[in-house]
């Protein structure tokens, strides 16, 4: 057996999700994506995504990483690799954070959430296994990390999924924006305590709620026979995410881009500023004085040609740029792309140009996101 | 006229040396929304099997393969407005190009309606 044998790999199984044959019996068509077999589309991208803008749509997020750590002093602790100040978060509120490599790099973005057993952290299925490697290596022994794969996740999003989740959960508008909780759900005499938090990765109002994956089934029928409620693929949760400025991980953030060029600056919360004292806190605190060399923005494009991912981006013969996340968005009825543009020419309004097959397309820089979010927040009018 | 399909699921309708091309209902249903098709200029030289034209889904742009030699006559300038043509008439009034064929031997290896139905309930 030479070397390469021996170190060759065996082909990885595709693993597949709580929900799999429910999926397949509502007509999806399935994909590969971060190792699972996922649903990309049931009746269509755009009829998926201009519903979900309107009524509710339910996302089957399962492959998400649904973590806990607990132990004492996991806050403190959690704060040596990210940004945000953890350990002021109190009981049922949660932030968004980054993963930070020690040069500063983002391995990740994720949700952490306070709960009385500790942190509820919800990471990218992608990297899941890579995050808690990291984690084990870098937090004391003393922190234990549990990786929740007994649960499913759905997420339920657009202006209806509060009338719709309410009437299957009760209780669960007392939530705001970025709030999560315990509820009961099922009949009193066997109730199901599920956890739900007020947020998602559409731009519009909803919730994600985490399931033991044996009554995954059982959520997704009850919350689907609701008028308000389709389900929704991965094709639609994309084209949302991108109209709503929302970075998808792998694609326009990586090991190679810190927080504030990823346009991520608000994830860096204000005592972690002043202290540091975070994983390339001095690579990171510089760009926040400075201003990054580069940074992602949104960039509207001209014409009905979508501008993808790779292409580059270009003042003159000077490429200035590249396009990380890029495709029509449905409800603005125009490509829309987001990609990082030096700081010399990423003023909002700035023309550029980004090149697809040989051809210049004119492509403006412009703010995010595209479509205006509509969350929940408390102390809002709406 | 006789109409050939391919196995990049693209029919070919033949009317003496013109041809007019575009992609079958199944490739459609396999693409999804069309928002945005590039269709080839009048006088292009197409090779078989070369890049001939571009249909971009929501998702993902997937490249039309010419499926004979020619010279393109005229693109379907009513993609430019109606991109959605392609998912709603795709074997008719959702064509891409129509080509003057330059070898019509190259006909000889499509397929025709049944072969390509039997191909496609294969998939």
């Amino acid at each position: 057996m030479s070397e390469e044998d021996a170190f060759e790999l065996e082909p990885i199984e595709i693993l597949e999700l709580p929900l799999d044959i429910w999926h397949r019996d509502k007509g999806a068509r399935m994909v590969e994506f971060a190792g699972y077999h996922m649903p990309i589309q049931y009746d269509g991208i755009m009829a998926e995504h201009i519903w979900t803008r309107e009524n509710a749509g339910l996302f089957d997020v399962s492959h998400m990483g649904q973590l806990m750590l607990t132990g004492d002093g996991a806050a403190e602790a959690l704060e040596a690799l990210v940004p945000g100040d953890i350990s002021a978060l109190k009981e049922g509120k949660m932030r968004y954070s980054l993963l930070l490599s020690e040069d500063g790099g983002v391995l990740d973005d994720m949700m952490i959430t306070a709960v009385p057993m500790g942190l509820y952290v919800v990471v990218n299925g992608a990297v899941k296994w890579d995050d808690m490697g990291y984690l084990r290596e870098y937090l004391p022994d003393e922190i234990t990390i549990n990786n929740m794969e007994d649960r499913a996740l759905l997420a339920l999003q657009g202006p209806k999924a509060v009338d719709a989740l309410k009437r299957v959960v009760p209780g669960v508008d007392a939530l705001y924006f970025m709030e999560a909780g315990s509820f009961f759900w099922g009949p009193k005499t066997d109730p199901e305590p599920l956890w739900i938090s007020r947020s998602g990765y559409t731009g519009e109002d909803g919730f994600e709620i985490s399931v033991p994956a044996s009554r995954a089934k059982a959520l997704a029928d009850q919350l689907c026979a609701q008028p308000e409620v389709k389900p929704i693929g991965l094709g639609a949760r994309d084209s949302l995410r991108l109209e709503a400025g929302l970075p998808l991980y792998g694609h326009d953030m990586n090991p190679d881009v810190e927080p504030v060029e990823a346009n991520a600056a608000f994830a860096i919360s204000k005592r972690r500023r002043a202290e540091g004292g975070f994983a390339g806190s001095e690579r990171i605190l510089n760009a926040l004085a400075n201003g990054p060399s580069r940074k992602l923005v949104g960039l509207s494009v001209e014409g009905k040609m979508p501008v993808r991912e790779g292409a580059p981006i270009f003042v003159g013969e000077a490429q200035v740029g590249v396009i990380t996340s890029g495709g029509f968005g449905p409800s603005i009825g125009a490509p829309i792309a987001m990609g990082y543009v030096d700081a010399a020419h990423n003023a909002v309004d700035t023309p550029l140009e980004a090149e697809v097959r040989g051809k210049r397309v004119s492509i403006t820089v412009a703010n995010l996101p595209f479509i205006p979010h509509h969350y929940h927040r408390k102390g809002a009018s709406t | 006229m006789t109409r050939y399909f391919t196995e990049d699921h693209e029919w070919i309708d033949v009317d003496g040396d013109t041809a007019t091309v575009g992609i079958t209902h199944y490739a459609q249903s396999q693409l999804g929304d069309i928002v945005f098709a590039e269709v080839p200029a009048a006088g292009a030289t197409l090779k078989k099997g070369g890049d001939a034209a571009v249909v971009e889904s929501v998702k993902a742009a997937s490249d039309v393969y010419a499926p004979v030699s020619g010279t393109v006559i005229e693109g379907n300038d009513a993609l430019e407005g109606d991109p959605a043509l392609v998912n709603s008439d795709p074997e008719s009034e959702g064509w891409f190009f129509k080509l003057t064929l330059s070898d019509s031997s190259e006909l000889d290896s499509l397929m025709d309606a049944a072969a390509y139905q039997a191909f496609v309930d294969g998939l």
